[in-house]
């Protein structure tokens, strides 16, 4: 039992540990700080699979943005625990008897096909950079699906914005299709009155004071 | 040596919790929102070993769309709990039923 497989096995042990916590933690906080314990420890596996880009974006953003963002709304909404934890008992046969049947199935099948065999890997060379050939595979092959991310991502963040952004009530704004279709009778109003005379009055007055 | 059947074994066995999540926590969508993330992570795990035993990167690439994905599910995700939530005062499953056909 070499490094890597010591490595493996802790690894595995903490994710599946984690994983199992955050499907039974009580509060939903420990759920999501369980979350990010099996997502850094799953970062650890893709390290020992050779793609030290997407563990390291694992930790940074999955782990840095996501999981944040989960954090801040568990702690946003006020949830009633005890009201949460009902029902727990009433599904816990039915999941775990459908889990463990599943686990058994892959566990029946995985170990006893080829794969179990152990083929030797291709290792690569020290200087072999994973985001370099990752960097050139999605501005070559992948560019089209590389721009399609983007645009979902960005269709995401106005979604969001648009679902959650609250309307201030004391908020004044233009109205435009008011200002456009205003005519010059909403705005003028023309007063018709006698003309008077100025020049005359200002005549008299000066007289008054000289008297 | 640690042999492919290992990492799928390790990936099957968190999706299963992942399963078992959605069914345990459903009086809490932010559980539910959170099993989704391990099953994609398992799934992730999985794109991975295939893609370091066949010496293709390709899966990978797969992974960082992926990745790209659950984070755009999560955020439109919880910005549909928060505005249910500001509305009914509620986070559970059952009490959204307004759409059942």
């Amino acid at each position: 039992m070499n490094f890597e497989t010591i490595l493996f096995y802790l690894f595995a042990a903490i994710t599946v540990v984690a994983a199992l916590r955050v499907v039974t933690a009580s509060n939903p906080l420990h759920a999501v700080l369980f979350l990010v314990l099996a997502f850094v420890s799953s970062a650890g596996i893709w390290m020992l699979l050779e793609a030290e880009f997407l563990a390291i974006t694992l930790v940074l953003v999955y782990v840095g943005a996501v999981m944040v963002l989960f954090l801040f709304v568990v702690m946003m909404l006020d949830i009633n625990l005890v009201q949460v934890r009902e029902g727990f008992w009433h599904w816990l046969p039915f999941g775990a008897v459908l889990a463990g049947l599943v686990v058994f199935e892959m566990v029946w099948v995985l170990g006893s096909s080829s794969t179990a065999a152990g083929k030797a890997v291709i290792k690569h060379a020290a200087d072999y950079s994973n985001t370099k050939e990752l960097g050139r595979l999605i501005y070559t092959d992948y560019v089209y699906p590389f721009e399609i991310a983007a645009v979902i991502l960005l269709v995401a963040m106005v979604a969001a914005i648009a679902l959650t952004s609250r309307r201030r009530k004391d908020s004044k704004s233009q109205v435009v299709s008011e200002q456009v279709a205003v005519r010059k009778a909403d705005r003028v109003r023309l007063v018709k009155m006698p003309a008077e005379n100025h020049a005359q009055e200002k005549l008299d007055s000066s007289a008054e004071v000289a008297r | 040596m640690i042999a492919l059947s290992d990492f799928l074994i390790l990936g099957a066995v968190i999706f299963c919790l992942g399963v078992a999540g959605i069914l345990f926590k459903r009086k809490n969508i932010i559980n539910v929102l959170m099993a989704i993330e391990l099953m994609l992570l398992a799934v992730n795990t999985n794109f991975l070993a295939f893609s370091h035993y066949r010496g293709d990167p390709a899966g990978q690439i797969f992974v960082f769309f992926i990745l790209v994905v659950a984070a755009a599910e999560a955020a439109i995700g919880l910005a549909i709990v928060v505005l249910l939530f500001r509305n009914r005062r509620t986070i559970d499953v059952a009490d959204w039923s307004d759409l059942k056909g």
